[in-house]
């Protein structure tokens, strides 16, 4: 049940396509996946199956990739989205207060969309961010050193 | 600033750009490598220096070089920047405030290698290293140092870079191969090693970043000055990264054979709040844990690491004070193992769950002692029984935690709750 995208979404593809050597199709899966997504901000299997039409591959390989990696999202989430450091070093600074905090703020449980479709919030393993930790993502940007005050200030800022 | 490879320059808007690369020295091991070295004679001199991978396996790196046939008509250079072993977060100061010292190292390994597309797989949770890394790749694009016919040599070659998407296993080398070729980050069987099969079946080099930036340094110096720094058997220095319970975490370049408790009291400023030590894992999460009365007289170095019990792996240090829960520490590692196993490997995928789901159990006040026997014996299923070494790397923790605090796992077992207030942050 293929969709057609935009074309320019599809200029993006063919630029994406002309980075690598032609012998290395597959190799466009992840990087048309995250074209997708970054658009439209998520990624359905109907995307992937049009985007496997585009590479000439079969659609069940992309599906499999769409579905097993873990950043790539098949439903609409919020204009948000915070996802919480919650590994060993963010919890040794005390993660665990910044998703109370959030929880509390949002009205929202982890996993969960305000009402509004303004915030998502997530938990999410280790961001490379332990010197500075504790940290979370908002969407792509990083907020490292966390604390109450900092995570009201973040929150208010955002248009 | 008192580093001899990375940190040698004072951070600042700008110090990150061709410029300033340049006016530090940078490219010239480049410009040196292309004019005066065959790429046999690059090799060389790598092998020469004794410089070993930085991602945590630590093997050589002119080694692992040599592997690749000399008669291979397509070779792939990858640069790991998959950067995810919880503690690390060395590869991403280099992207930062670096990206051209990791650009020229690619370059003079493809070099040495005969390689023309080299691939740089950075996670896809990365914001600004990718964009500092695109951005110098531009410049790089622009000054003719990357693409065809590098500085007039006759050698070209291109950089693409590659955004992963959240798996902690396309880490390992194979499974990033695989996730490069558009696939799930199933790792592979070895042999055949990627330096014989690789990516497209091609011959192929898997190199962390800090390894890589390093080349450059090697190249400008020789490899017998970089032999000369720390220790003999692993010599140079790397980028340890402390984290956790101390006053200032961070980053410190020091010579291999440094002092742990040095870099713990002494560089990180000591435990925070004025608290005791109670244990460090020293190498990443999926090194077995030190007690404080363990690590007073060990070294940063493999040799008097696997002496404690331990390893460098990507010398990412975690420390932890008196007070803290080490079961409920146990669980957060144990959870975030259950949750990256690829599902490949049934004695990881289950293993790994079945370990994450009994101390979840326990944490609630609900275990037995029947579930800590079954956690001290579920490790000795997973180690060895797996296609790669995530399972290793999920049981080392369990394995090590049960036997230096056991007593704390029996009390919260008989009592339902922590023998400590249950925090893990003051």
């Amino acid at each position: 049940m293929s969709t057609p995208f935009p074309s320019a979404l599809l200029e993006q593809f063919d630029a994406i396509r002309r980075r690598y050597p032609p012998e290395m199709k597959t190799s466009l899966v992840l990087p048309l996946l995250h074209c997708v997504q970054d658009a439209q901000g998520h990624v359905t299997e109907a995307d992937a199956v049009t985007i496997a039409g585009y590479i000439g591959m079969p659609a069940i390989q992309v599906v499999e990739a769409l579905t097993w990696y873990s950043m790539f999202d098949r439903e609409p989430q919020g204009r948000y989205v915070i996802k919480v450091c919650r590994n060993i070093a963010c919890s040794l600074r005390g993660s665990e207060r910044v998703v109370a905090h959030l929880q509390k703020k949002l009205g929202i449980g982890v996993g969960e969309t305000t009402a509004d479709g303004r915030f998502t919030l997530r938990t999410v393993e280790c961001l490379a961010s332990c010197g500075t930790a504790p940290a979370m993502q908002v969407n792509r940007t990083y907020h490292e050193q966390l604390d109450e005050a900092k995570l009201d200030r973040i929150l208010e800022a955002l248009p | 600033m008192n580093g001899t490879v990375f940190q040698t320059f004072p951070i600042t808007a700008t110090s990150h750009t061709l410029g300033e690369y340049r006016a530090r020295g940078g490219y010239a091991g480049l410009g040196q490598a292309l004019r005066e070295w065959t790429p046999a004679q690059v090799g060389e001199r790598a092998k020469a220096s004794g410089l070993q991978g930085r991602g945590g396996a630590g093997f050589m790196t002119g080694l692992k070089w040599e592997f690749v046939s000399k008669d291979a008509p397509v070779v792939y250079l990858c640069c790991n920047i998959d950067e995810g072993e919880p503690g690390t977060f060395k590869d991403r100061w280099i992207l930062e405030h670096s990206p051209h010292q990791l650009i020229e190292g690619m370059l003079i390994a493809s070099y040495a290698l005969r390689v023309r597309h080299a691939f740089a797989y950075i996670r896809g949770e990365f914001d600004l290293p990718l964009r500092r890394l695109e951005a110098a790749l531009q410049e790089a694009y622009a000054a003719g140092l990357v693409g065809e016919n590098i500085l007039g040599s006759g050698f070209s070659c291109d950089i693409v870079v590659h955004r992963g998407a959240g798996a902690y296993v396309c880490g390992e080398e194979s499974s990033l191969i695989n996730s490069l070729e558009g696939k799930k980050g199933f790792p592979r069987n070895k042999p055949p090693f990627p330096a014989v099969r690789g990516l497209y079946q091609k011959p192929t080099v898997v190199n962390n970043v800090e390894t890589l930036a390093t080349v450059p340094w090697i190249m400008v110096h020789g490899p017998e000055a970089y032999a000369a720094i720390g220790v003999k058997k692993s010599p140079g220095t790397r980028l340890f990264g402390v984290s956790g319970h101390v006053e200032r975490p961070g980053l410190f370049e020091r010579p291999t054979g440094y002092p742990l408790a040095q870099l713990i009291h002494e560089d990180a400023g000591g435990i925070l709040g004025g608290r005791k030590l109670k244990a460090v894992i020293p190498g990443g999460s999926s090194t077995p844990i030190l007690t404080a009365a363990e690590i007073e007289t060990v070294t940063l170095d493999p040799e008097s690491m696997t002496r404690a019990g331990s390893m460098v792996g990507s010398g990412a240090v975690i420390v932890i004070a008196e007070g803290t829960c080490m079961v409920r520490l146990l669980q957060v590692l144990s959870r975030f193992y259950a949750h990256e196993s690829c599902g490949q490997c049934t004695p990881c995928r289950e293993g790994t769950d079945w370990m994450n789901r009994i101390l979840e159990r326990v944490i609630a006040g609900q275990g037995t002692p029947a579930d800590l026997a079954t956690l001290r014996r579920l490790p000795t299923g997973i180690q060895g029984n797996t296609v790669c070494a995530l399972g290793d790397a999920a049981s080392m923790p369990v394995a090590s935690f049960m036997k230096k605090f056991g007593e704390e796992f029996e009390h919260y077992v008989t009592h339902g709750r922590s023998v400590h207030d249950g925090r893990l942050a003051p």
